[in-house]
């Protein structure tokens, strides 16, 4: 079976919510909807305080080409534009909107059809641009970026990532399976945005269920090419799922274009399919609450801009008192300091924990086994890396490919000694970016 | 004698000699010029390589004074005593010191008067800390207390106190600002050695939201402002700040803060201290 060099096996914990379908949560009261939810810049409001809008109208927009718009995921009242916490533990501007609870869909709404032969590539890039999809994998980058690559980078294949290899999250999994259609129509969509004849999809090995369906859906069509890799973490990484699936690698600072691959996730792919189908951009999506914290652990659909607080209250409340929360997976997700943030395009999943599964207190000194050099799927050395940057020597940990660093955590995870390696090394990181920043300024 | 031993020891003794000879002839011919200036210069100077005068080292600053790249005043741990001397040596008038100054933290938020917002396990560095969306303080301009800037003080005069915020000690700092470099909060500033009276507090939030989160922050009342009989005093953006040469060490801004955040230095124990002198 096809996989990577490196990586870890993990406990998986999907068992709670792997077999439960997708349920639609009922509108919050009120939402949240963050300017910024994208890599890029931020939007600007197009809406005044006391406007009244409807669902699927666009409320922020930027000019700039790195961007993707918001819209309103409610129909009422915009309450306030004001600064709210956010889900990276600071605060952000954010558009309040007030349900007036018709949930009214706006006039501006129009759907493009089933065909895809009707449809140019621009006017897909238009339509996906304008819907506000962005990388629903949690980094958020914006689609449409993705879609219109430099002239000089041949796009030969795109690859839909199903492999969800974060524990407890199975949000991509009930997609596959319970929305076969629109994940493959998604697909063909974005292949015909950059006029690629060969897309493959990528699942874990133990996710046989969702490929089945898929293939069922693709019937005859040898244009797409379900490819069933092993389950390893981190086996949802971009340059390791290309690797895994078409030998390519790709270069040290470099992106998948340079290798002339598109790699999308499976949910974008559903909300392309959904933009083009019905016209509805994206204003909401589905995650996986779970965790041992919560009462019940489902996947939900939800509006975007839903306070985690309306989430948590949705899957029957909390399991006495969290002492972690997380918005993703365990392993690359964002803790949270509270459940005051809202729900954006990113969000994959909220992880609740209890004591028992928090750890890790104690922290030995390195003993130089080497096990996090045999796990790294980048070939780096995380000991070497993570030293270098405790002892403030970010020069030679910029010699030792620091930035190819793709803060997996597989060798903070395999660690004997328990040593915070990925911290270190994010640490460094951070510092080395904001040197490089202060010299261009 | 052994003929062996007087063998060698002659056969040793024309080597001796020899190589002698060429060491003596390469020093004379091959010998590189020092500017005895440089040496001299570096002599003088406190030898940390502390970096704060700019060059990576002492040594690099002695040969930039010397070659008219920076003035004599450049050290700012030398001070006083060592800008005449430079002076001497580079034969100019002296420019003069630049007055000593002491690294100051702006932030008042202990462990008792500024609130969490959650537990941290990570690792003990600040920078690393700020990274995980501005650190577990509930105050956003807060001293996270992890001491990334005493192990950063090339001189140890920086400790951890017991209630969680470093102490700069006086009489060690030599206001080099490596850890206002260092410190991701930005609360260090340098303030000059004879000024008395400091702002403990670098937050711009509104009263309001100071109140929520610490007890010591400063909320922006203006009282300040108004009892100051010199106008040393301005509130911008809800922070009190204070201009050193207007200050007259009266006081009275910080009888009036409500919040206690203007603190007079001598008398406090917090912020900058007295500590019995140890090397210098």
């Amino acid at each position: 079976m096809r996989s990577f060099r490196g990586g870890i096996h993990l406990e998986y914990a999907k068992e709670s919510t792997e077999r439960k379908r997708i349920i639609k949560m009922m509108p919050p009261e009120k939402a949240f909807i963050l300017l910024q939810q994208h890599i890029g810049a931020p939007c600007e409001p197009l809406i005044a305080v006391g406007d009244e809008v409807k669902v699927g109208q666009k409320i922020g927009e930027a000019k700039a080409f790195v961007s993707a718009p918001v819209h309103s995921s409610l129909s009422g009242k915009v309450a306030s534009i004001a600064s709210v916490p956010d889900c990276r533990g600071g605060e952000s501007t954010a558009i309040v909107i007030e349900s007036d609870g018709k949930d009214e869909i706006w006039e501006g709404i129009i759907p493009y059809g089933d065909d895809l032969n009707l449809l140019s590539a621009e006017e897909i890039k238009r339509i996906v641009r304008e819907a506000g999809i962005v990388g629903m994998g949690g980094a958020a980058f914006p689609t449409h970026v993705k879609l219109s690559p430099p002239s000089d980078k041949k796009i030969d294949s795109i690859i839909l990532n199903g492999c969800e290899c974060e524990p407890y999250l199975t949000a991509d999994h009930r997609l596959m399976i319970e929305r076969p259609e629109e994940v493959i129509f998604g697909l063909r969509a974005v292949m015909k945005a950059l006029g690629v004849e060969q897309g493959y999809i990528g699942i874990e090995d133990n996710k046989v269920d969702a490929a089945e369906r898929l293939k069922a859906v693709i019937g005859d069509d040898s244009s797409i090419k379900v490819v069933l890799l092993k389950v390893k973490y981190p086996q949802g990484s971009e340059k390791h799922l290309i690797d895994a699936i078409l030998h390519r690698h790709v270069p040290s600072g470099g992106l998948p274009m340079d290798v002339g691959v598109v790699v999308n996730n499976a949910a974008t792919a559903v909300a392309c399919a959904r933009a083009i189908k019905t016209g509805m951009p994206l204003i909401e999506r589905v995650l996986t609450v779970a965790g041992p914290g919560v009462k019940e652990p489902c996947n939900l659909e939800v509006r975007i801009g839903t306070p985690f607080e309306d989430v948590i209250a949705e899957c029957g409340g909390l399991l006495g008192s969290p002492t972690k929360i997380i918005m993703g997976g365990p392993m690359m997700g964002i803790a949270q300091y509270g459940l005051s943030a809202p729900v954006v395009k990113g969000t994959s999943g909220l992880l609740i924990f209890s004591q028992k599964e928090k750890g890790r207190i104690w922290t030995g000194p390195c003993i130089r086994c080497g096990k996090c050099v045999e796990v790294c799927p980048m070939s780096l050395i995380p000991l070497e890396l993570s030293h270098l940057s405790e002892k403030g020597l970010f020069d030679e940990a910029e010699e030792y490919n620091i930035l190819d660093c793709i803060e997996c955590g597989a060798c903070s995870y395999i660690c004997p000694a328990k040593r915070q390696n990925l911290q270190l090394i994010r640490m460094g990181k951070a510092e080395i970016v904001a040197k490089r920043r202060n010299k261009l300024a | 004698m052994e003929p062996v031993l007087l063998r060698s020891l002659i056969s040793m003794g024309i080597l001796g000699v020899l190589l002698g000879a060429g060491l003596a002839f390469a020093s004379k011919k091959f010998i590189v010029e020092v500017d005895p200036r440089i040496e001299a210069i570096e002599e003088l100077l406190p030898g940390a390589n502390c970096g704060a005068c700019g060059f990576p080292g002492c040594a690099n600053f002695a040969e930039a004074v010397v070659s008219s790249q920076v003035s004599a005043n450049g050290c700012v741990v030398g001070g006083a005593g060592i800008v005449d001397k430079i002076s001497q040596i580079m034969g100019v008038e002296s420019a003069g010191a630049v007055i000593p100054k002491k690294a100051l933290l702006r932030c008042g938020g202990t462990c008792e008067k500024a609130l969490d917002r959650g537990k941290y396990s990570g690792i003990e560095d600040c920078r690393a800390a700020t990274l995980l969306g501005g650190g577990t303080k509930a105050c956003s301009f807060g001293c996270l207390g992890l001491g990334t800037c005493v192990d950063a003080c090339p001189f140890k005069a920086i400790e951890m106190g017991d209630d969680g915020l470093p102490i700069v000690n006086k009489n060690i700092c030599t206001g080099c600002g490596i850890c206002v470099d260092i410190c991701p909060k930005n609360l260090f500033t340098l303030v000059p050695e004879t000024s008395d009276v400091h702002v403990l507090c670098a937050s711009t939030m509104k009263g309001a939201s100071v109140r929520k989160v610490c007890s010591a922050g400063c909320i922006g009342c203006k009282r300040c402002e108004k009892v100051c009989d010199t106008g040393a005093i301005s509130v911008t953006d809800f922070l009190a700040s204070i201009d050193y040469e207007k200050c007259t060490t009266c006081g009275k801004c910080a009888e009036n803060c409500p919040t206690s955040c203007i603190i007079v230095l001598s008398h406090q124990e917090r912020g900058l201290v007295e500590v019995d002198d140890i090397a210098h």
